[in-house]
């Protein structure tokens, strides 16, 4: 193991070091700026109150509101987003509108020929009343769903999940 | 591995003769800090292209976050001090280095003055010296506005005030940087965002090719 180390070698590695050294130097700070989106924990989402009473809400799915604050770097803004909304016996069912094809919005019964089902007007993508897509159209899963709970009598709606109907 | 890679490349397209022709190159005995430790002040010319490299990653990376918008401008470099993780690294690169480069530039120029590089041959290389020096001051002048805070704005408005007292077109001069007769607001920093990301970075880089090129044609001037 005693390999000479020549004067050439000894140079090089040094100036090797010190240049991988400054170069991490600018380039870690840099890339760690860069790569700070994939290292922000989303935030746990609260329940949305909404302004629908429990007690209104029948087997027909109708279209509720919910606003929220959404903070998206610098920019505070409130945004509405809207889910279908129906019962199931004493179950409270929030389907989220976004087809899962290619994210258009659905529509209850708003094609003539299907008068039970959610259709995407994009594609002609229809789902029946518990999200789950038809065969044979284009959306390839079921509609997602919202947690959803009660406060004071009116409707509140959390966090979107997988449909768990299906 | 990658000597093997290296090698591999090399058998096909013969690139050792093109960086050899850039890196190898003989320091001459004046120059060399290790033989006169007086020669650092050669250093200057390339630790203002070092720290120039520093302004060029770090500002690239701050676009990521940067908008040049009157509204949202200081709350995103807020956000990116702030928020992102090493901003407040990445924005000091930018900060600081702006002050050095412009520092460091002129220790350059102290230099070829006083050992009286800039003669013949190398006038034209002293005037592409003195365009680099130009278009360096304009980045410094043009980023300072980018943070749109109250020295920000200010420092500006001075700024095109001098521009106004050109004889004659300075009116002119400082409508065409403000983007409005006026007002210094929304049109003046988009303005200032494209001359100092776009314009003057582009014009760095070709002057500096030329300066860099006409470096190794002339070789360094001899010693004193």
């Amino acid at each position: 193991m005693s390999q000479k180390v020549t004067r050439r070698q000894f140079l090089n590695y040094s100036l090797m070091g010190v240049g991988s050294f400054m170069a991490a130097g600018m380039i870690l700070p840099m890339g760690r700026f860069a790569l700070d989106p994939l290292f922000k924990e989303s935030s746990a989402s609260d329940m949305i109150a909404t302004s629908v009473k429990v007690a209104d809400i029948t087997e027909e799915p109708v279209s509720v509101d919910f606003t929220f604050e959404q903070t998206d770097g610098w920019y505070v803004s409130e945004v509405t987003d809207f889910a279908w909304v129906y019962k199931e016996g004493d179950e409270i069912i929030a389907l989220s509108p976004v087809c899962k094809h290619l994210g258009c919005t659905v529509s209850w019964a708003s094609d003539a020929s299907n008068p039970e089902r959610f259709f995407c007007p994009c594609h002609n993508g229809l789902y029946e009343k518990n999200g789950e897509n038809v065969p044979g159209t284009p959306p390839r899963g079921p509609l997602d769903m919202y947690e959803v709970g009660e406060s004071d009598g009116f409707l509140t709606i959390g966090a979107i999940k997988e449909n768990e109907l299906v | 591995m990658l000597n093997r890679i290296y090698d591999w490349i090399d058998d096909r397209i013969d690139i050792t003769p093109i960086w050899r022709d850039v890196a190898d190159h003989e320091v001459p005995e004046h120059v060399n800090p290790a033989y006169h430790f007086s020669a650092f002040v050669y250093c200057f010319g390339g630790l203002t292209f070092f720290i120039t490299v520093i302004q060029i990653l770090s500002g690239m990376f701050l676009t990521m976050y940067y908008v040049p918008d009157i509204i949202n401008a200081w709350n995103s470099v807020y956000f990116l001090q702030q928020d992102v993780a090493a901003g407040v690294i990445v924005r000091g690169m930018h900060h600081w280095g702006a002050s050095l480069v412009v520092v460091m530039m002129f220790l350059h120029t102290l230099r070829v003055f006083f050992t009286g590089a800039y003669k013949s041959p190398r006038e034209l290389n002293w005037v592409v010296g003195v365009l680099l020096f130009a278009v360096m001051l304009g980045l410094a002048f043009t980023g300072y506005l980018l943070p749109w805070d109250m020295k920000a704005l200010f420092a500006t408005k001075v700024g095109l005030d001098i521009a106004e007292s050109v004889p004659f077109i300075g009116e002119w001069i400082k409508t065409l940087l403000a983007g409005d007769a006026t007002i210094i607001g929304a049109q003046t920093l988009t303005r200032f965002f494209a001359i100092h990301v776009f314009f003057l970075p582009a014009a760095l880089f070709v002057l500096m090719a030329i300066h860099f090129i006409l470096i190794r044609r002339q070789g360094i001037a001899g010693p004193l």
